[in-house]
């Protein structure tokens, strides 16, 4: 079944993968910026929402570890069983996931951003 | 039952002994067609440093049971039809010296990843079918014997030629197929052999198929279902290096080589 060519869905796989360690280090740095402990204080992670620059950060982080693992969750299904109908309902699936993850961590970030919580 | 060869049996002992050496053959038996058992059948059989496990087997056939199902025809890592599992490893029978496994005892079953079709035989419609399936000739427009010009050939040089030999050496043996963590799961997917030859045509500059040969391996169960895991070139017995090709035609497929 063809979404994309593979060459090209694996293309994402590697991107994301190397833009989501990128970022995962600039968001642990982040902690670095002020005592750790203190860093996950409840006021601090809230202010840190607030501040726009971060919450795209946090924004982009989201959408490239769901694109990346639920691909990964794809690749390993795929390898786990074969066949024309398993391998529709693991690719719809996977997108459907990664699509309600997105959402749903969206929500969040955009909610807590703009003070809802 | 251990059945012990004549040559070393005590009521022969009037024959020439010309061994000093033996060990034990363990070989496992089924025939799927019949039923799903499987057991060992153990053999004494006399050995010399030059003894292949091929030798053994034709030795335990010639003498002492007729039955043991093996294929075998160029005794000398040419016609791949002996790949086999030998004390755990995967390796030609014909290729393998007994003296140099350093063991009393020589433990020989079929292949894995494919279906066994009697005892140390397997079925190689899998990898034969991926091999087609990558096109592992020579596709351009225009052919060496031609209706005007007659016949000539389409000259290669050396430096072209080293680009692909060392794939050209395959064998089909199938033992790169059978070691392969990724064949062993996705039954679909095209395999080490297979995309070893697919560089090898692709990298040969008489080729015109390289956008027909990446196509087909661009699929879910085509090249990137490998995951470097390299046990089909520590197993290739002809120097191969599926695990190399499969990188190289990679680099094709992200667009670093053409
Ligand atoms: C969320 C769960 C994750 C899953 C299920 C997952 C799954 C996978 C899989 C299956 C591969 C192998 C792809 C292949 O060889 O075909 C892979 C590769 C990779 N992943 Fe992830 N991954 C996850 C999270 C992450 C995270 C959070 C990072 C980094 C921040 C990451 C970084 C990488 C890198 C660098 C590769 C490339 C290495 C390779 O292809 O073997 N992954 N991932
Ligand atoms: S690549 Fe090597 S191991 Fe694989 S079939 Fe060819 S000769 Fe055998
Ligand atoms: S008998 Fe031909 S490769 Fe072993």
């Amino acid at each position: 079944m063809m979404v994309l060519r593979e060459s090209i869905i694996m293309k994402i796989h590697y991107g994301t993968a190397i833009g989501a360690l990128f970022l995962t280090v600039i968001h642990i740095m982040m902690r670095l910026t002020q005592d750790f402990h203190e860093s996950l204080q409840y006021e601090n992670v809230i202010a840190n929402y607030e501040s726009v620059g971060y919450a795209l950060l946090l924004e982009l982080l989201l959408i490239l570890i769901s694109v990346h693992g639920f691909n990964g969750l794809r690749v390993i299904l795929l390898e786990m069983n074969q066949g024309p109908t398993y391998e529709k309902v693991v690719t719809y699936g996977c997108l459907a996931a990664m699509a309600g993850l997105i959402t749903y961590g969206s929500r969040t970030i955009i909610m807590t951003s703009m003070g809802m919580v | 039952m251990v059945t012990i060869h004549p040559k070393l049996s005590n009521e022969l002992s009037q024959t020439v002994v010309s061994s000093t050496k033996s060990v034990k053959l363990k070989i496992k038996r089924s025939n799927p067609n019949v039923n799903s058992d499987e057991k060992f059948d153990e053999f004494v059989v006399p050995i010399e440093k030059w003894t292949t496990v091929l030798d053994s087997l034709l030795d335990v056939k010639s003498y002492l049971d007729h039955s043991v199902g093996i294929r075998y025809s160029c005794r000398q890592a040419s016609c791949g039809s002996c790949g086999m599992k030998i004390n755990g490893k995967l390796g030609l029978a014909c290729f393998t010296k007994i003296s140099e496994l350093d063991s009393d005892t020589v433990t020989v079953e079929p292949m894995d990843n494919y279906p066994v079709v009697r005892d140390l035989v397997v079925n190689f419609d899998r990898m034969i079918n991926n091999h087609k399936k990558i096109m592992p000739y020579v596709i351009r427009e225009d052919s060496e014997i031609d209706a005007e010009s007659g016949v000539r050939e389409f000259l290669q040089s050396p430096k072209n030629v080293e680009k692909y030999i060392q794939f050209s050496n395959c064998i089909k043996c199938g033992l790169c197929n059978s070691a392969c963590p990724t064949m062993a799961m996705d039954k679909s997917f095209v395999g080490p052999q297979a995309l070893a030859q697919a560089y090898r045509y692709i990298a040969d500059d008489r080729d015109k198929g390289k956008n027909k040969r990446l196509k087909i391996i661009d699929e879910s169960h085509g090249i990137w279902r490998c995951h470097f895991a390299g046990s089909c070139s520590q197993v290739c017995p002809k120097g191969v290096d599926p695990a190399m090709g499969i990188q190289l035609l990679r680099g094709y497929l992200l667009g670093i080589r053409d």
